[in-house]
């Protein structure tokens, strides 16, 4: 046989495979391969090739076709899902008529037993109707209406989550970067206020207790390092000073501290940080000792929450009369201010080496006569939201 | 309604064999509706997604796809049986892949059929996936003249008049030229 191009050879080789050739072409093809071994290797290899590609297609075409079928199994699957599901809602529903009840019962049963898994789905099912319909016979749902106050918690609720999953999203971010130290284990946040313009704070001990590093936060947004200079566990008071370098100390504070005793029914305000930002509470004193009888503080009613400890309590003219320290649970609007006095007597127990500077109290109330709105305006640059780790 | 579709539904694994070979719908419906549902059940007791198991089912099918066009498959056990062990090879795998150590799939008696398979099957599917791309990328009008040449069984003249060549052999230039760039293809990748 006279020499062939590739060409030729594969028209020829797909012809032979065909078996389109006539008796004296394929066998002059096949002595031709038989003298060349290399066009013959090039022609199982084609063989081969042709074949892996048909073998692809018709798996392709395979694929397709059970991708189909997929599809459809889904959407059946899905439809007697809603079937089962229905005629279980019926079936509640209607449970005195139980003519509706049977044709409804055998179906469900028939699609049961061919799809065992189902079961579980429309066992769930049945629970939820059960479920829903007692809590609605039993009028669940109308106290839920009544009571508004389950609004404002929930919504706690939900800021606290998201505050979880933030810092969730934190911890996975820094898991690679090895660097844990910005992810604080613990931290807790409340309210201080300053006794002296040259950096001196009054909060609660239970806040600064155990504490790694105290920080105070004013309403402009500045944090400033504070040292805890006293303590006091049995009133409850911690003293701190600002030790920033940032901190140049402010103006002269516009409230002073009362001494006396306040009487019942005296109209009084708060400002604290239960949440990231100032709070504004108001209320009366409500009685002139504390928890069981407590003779270092006052029963107030303002509605605090956790964060407003270590807030000041002020009267009408401006004067600081106690500090937030805690609230008795189960009872409304029972919170407790530890009373100014004790403050002084505290501030008086500090011993003089632990001091920077001398404490000298304000004696000159700027926010006497002010309306409510301008006297909070004021104190606002005296208050910090304490936020220790 | 159940009726109906019960008398079209094949029962024997013999004859879901034979209509995988022909790629009938009927016989890949009755698969999923006879077989998915464990298979289903099993991915989801064990981490798995309603998604991972169409996934892994439909691997599994294919598995035996492979096997059964390759000709000389034998079915020794349950057609039930077999796809489930697959399925559950393949999960393994798959979990481990992921790095998720397998809890509670300890019971391996009935799958060492299908052991040595996921290997095999993993090679076969390599290539045909070579294939396939190689198919994807040869772009019309080659990957037509092809298959109408190659799968179909077309004539040279037939495939010369739908695409309106002048003659036959330049049909048969263009062919030798498009499967020259298959191989090519092919063997590139």
């Amino acid at each position: 046989m006279r020499r062939l191009s590739q060409q030729q050879f594969y028209e020829l080789a797909d012809q032979y495979l065909r078996k389109e050739l006539n008796d004296t072409d394929r066998l002059a093809f096949e002595a031709f391969c038989a003298e060349n071994p290399s066009f013959s290797a090039q022609l199982s290899q084609h063989k081969e090739f042709i074949n892996h590609m048909q073998a692809t297609s018709r798996r392709m075409d395979f694929k397709s076709q059970l991708a189909l079928s997929a599809k459809e199994f889904r959407k059946t699957q899905a439809k007697e899902l809603k079937i089962t599901k229905q005629t279980q809602l019926s079936t509640a529903a209607d449970a005195d008529t139980k003519e509706s009840q049977l044709p409804g019962e055998t179906k469900v049963i028939s699609i049961l037993n061919r799809y065992k898994i189902n079961s579980f789905i429309a066992a769930a099912a049945v629970a939820i109707v059960a479920v829903f319909s007692t809590l609605w016979v039993s009028g669940y749902y109308k106290t839920l209406e009544k009571t508004s106050s389950n609004y404002s918690a929930l919504r706690r609720e939900m800021n606290t989550v998201r505050k979880n999953v933030n810092a969730h999203n934190v911890a996975l971010r820094n898991i690679n970067s090895k660097k844990d130290a910005d992810v604080s284990s613990s931290h807790y946040g409340a309210t201080g206020f300053m006794v002296t313009n040259d950096g001196y704070v009054v909060t609660n001990f239970h806040v600064v207790n155990g504490a790694d590093s105290v920080y105070l936060q004013n309403n402009k947004g500045d944090s400033f390092k504070a040292s805890i200079v006293y303590t006091d566990a049995d009133k409850d008071l911690a003293i701190l000073f600002i030790k920033d370098h940032n901190f140049k100390g402010s103006k002269n504070l516009p409230y002073t501290f009362k001494s006396a005793a306040s009487e019942l029914g005296e109209d009084i305000y708060t400002i604290g940080f239960p949440r990231d930002e100032a709070v504004y509470g108001q209320g009366y004193l409500s009685s002139a000792t504390g928890y069981a009888g407590d003779t270092v503080s006052y029963q107030i009613s303002i509605p605090v929450n956790p964060g407003n400890s270590g807030g000041p309590v002020l009267d009408n003219r401006g004067n600081v009369i106690g500090i937030i320290s805690g609230k008795q649970t189960g009872i409304d609007g029972a919170a407790f201010a530890i009373k100014t006095q004790t403050l002084l007597s505290a501030l008086k127990d500090i011993p003089t080496d632990s001091l920077k500077t001398k404490i000298v109290l304000n004696k000159k109330n700027n926010l006497k006569g002010l309306p409510r709105t301008e006297q909070v305006k004021h104190l606002r640059d005296y208050i910090y939201m304490v936020k220790v780790y | 309604m159940s009726k109906i579709s019960r008398s079209f539904t094949i029962d024997s694994d013999q004859h879901i064999l034979d209509g995988i070979r022909r790629g009938d719908s009927v016989a890949l419906d009755a698969i999923y509706k006879l077989y998915y549902p464990s298979v289903e059940h099993m991915i989801l007791q064990n981490n798995g997604s309603h998604e991972e198991a169409q996934d892994i089912f439909q691997e599994a099918v294919i598995v035996l796809y492979d096997k059964v066009s390759l000709g000389n498959f034998e079915l020794t056990s349950k057609l039930k049986t077999f796809l489930y062990a697959v399925a559950r090879r393949l999960w393994l795998k798959q979990l481990n892949r992921a790095g998720l150590s397998y809890a509670d799939i300890s019971q391996y008696e009935d799958s060492l059929a299908a052991d040595d398979d996921i290997e095999k099957h993993e090679e076969l599917d390599s290539k045909f996936d070579k294939m396939e791309q190689a198919m994807e990328k040869l772009g019309e009008p080659c990957k037509t003249i092809l298959q109408d040449f190659y799968l179909l069984q077309q004539s040279m003249q037939e495939i010369c008049d739908k695409f309106g060549y002048t003659n036959a052999d330049n049909a048969k230039t263009q062919k030798y030229k498009c499967l020259q760039r298959l191989k090519k293809l092919f063997f590139t990748l």
